[in-house]
């Protein structure tokens, strides 16, 4: 049996900032993924979508 | 680094804190990538792009812009994280995220080299590996050049390490080009000789800022006669050099206007910096060239920028 370690416990104030924190987390990764996106089209051109199905 | 750990694990008196989790706001995360020099790496980068009219998709260059971006920011997060300790005891600098206790030093680390290698690859990717080669070198050079060593080892610091802050246009040249070309080396030259007069004029004014930090600035180390002396040996320098795009043929009539008004600006105060060696009118002056500085080095950039950007350039030569 492995003892478990309790989370620690966050003030109000913690939890805001943390909420926060990963709430431009999310928005960043989404940006980059839309970066990501745009920028293999940019590269590739158009034909990219084209492929045999 | 020692005094800053040893100054950090007090926790900040306002609040109770839970010990491990982080106590930084969203804020605290943007102020330690420098916003402020940020938006000069950027503006100088986007200059050394539209100078040379690039065919590339705008996409693209503005991928390869927000990389730069990111990656001289990430270089600001790394220089705040060594810094600590020194940041700590100036004035100017104590309130930033980590000596106020706002940001551990282990996140900013964690945080700027994340920073660093994602911007690094993401502009290999969207540009080339010469561009992405260039601004790992950048990043390099002021964080262990610059922060690590120069700065504490040398009053030549900022002569030598301004080399960094003068990088930008020539990584974004390479990464719309995919070479490295007279028109971002000429700014770069700008930029480089520009730093010494902009940052002496401050370590005049902060001299016991940096005397208290323990940082071998020029007035600290060569005495402030020898300090004005050499502000004004390169302002001398920089004013003629603020013409060479005129003579290269990318900047133009607008331009050729600025660049002299702007450098008889800059050698009027500089002069002025150099005569007046004593009490509050010597710190004034000193500060208007710190001021003026900044002004300059904008307006050059802005013009070239309205010039190549917006359509308004007029040849001078030729």
């Amino acid at each position: 049996m492995v003892d478990q370690i309790p989370p620690p416990r966050l003030t109000p104030e913690e939890q805001k900032r943390r909420r926060k924190r990963s709430l431009v987390i999310a928005l960043t990764l989404g940006a980059l993924v839309v970066l990501f996106y745009v920028v293999t089209i940019a590269k590739m051109g158009p034909q990219v979508l084209q492929r045999p199905l | 680094m020692t005094i800053a750990s040893n100054s950090l694990t007090e926790a900040p008196a306002e609040s109770r804190v839970t010990a491990g989790v982080s106590q930084g706001d969203v804020s605290d995360f943007f102020a330690l990538l420098k916003p402020r020099v940020m938006f000069l790496v950027v503006f100088t980068a986007l200059v050394g792009m539209v100078v040379v009219h690039p065919d590339v998709n705008p996409v693209l260059a503005f991928a390869s812009l927000l990389m730069i971006a990111v990656g001289g920011g990430a270089s600001g997060c790394l220089n705040m994280w060594w810094d600590a300790d020194i940041d700590a005891v100036m004035t100017r600098t104590r309130k930033r995220p980590i000596p106020a206790g706002k940001i551990q030093p282990g996140e900013a680390l964690a945080f700027g080299l994340t920073l660093s290698a994602g911007s690094v690859i993401v502009l290999g990717l969207a540009s080339n590996w010469l561009a992405a080669g260039l601004l790992a070198f950048t990043i390099f050079f002021y964080v262990v050049v610059y922060s690590m060593w120069l700065k504490r080892s040398t009053p030549q610091n900022i002569v030598i390490g301004g080399a960094a802050g003068a990088l930008p246009p020539i990584v974004a040249q390479a990464a719309v080009t995919g070479h490295v070309g007279w028109e971002s080396v000429i700014l770069f030259a700008i930029i480089f000789i520009w730093t010494p007069p902009h940052f002496w004029a401050l370590a005049l004014v902060k001299s016991g800022d940096y005397e208290r930090a323990g940082i071998p600035m020029m007035p600290n180390v060569a005495g402030p006669d020898s300090t004005r002396r050499q502000i004004l040996a390169y302002t001398i320098l920089l004013a003629p050099l603020g013409l060479a795009p005129v003579l290269y043929g990318f900047g133009g009539l607008a331009y050729a206007i600025i660049a002299t008004i702007g450098g008889l600006g800059m050698l009027a105060l500089a002069a002025q910096v150099y005569r007046l060696r004593e009490g509050e009118p010597a710190m004034r002056v000193a500060q208007q060239l710190f001021g003026f500085s900044i002004l300059y080095l904008f307006l050059l950039f802005a013009t070239l920028l309205a010039e190549h950007g917006l359509g308004f350039f007029r040849p001078v030569m030729g």
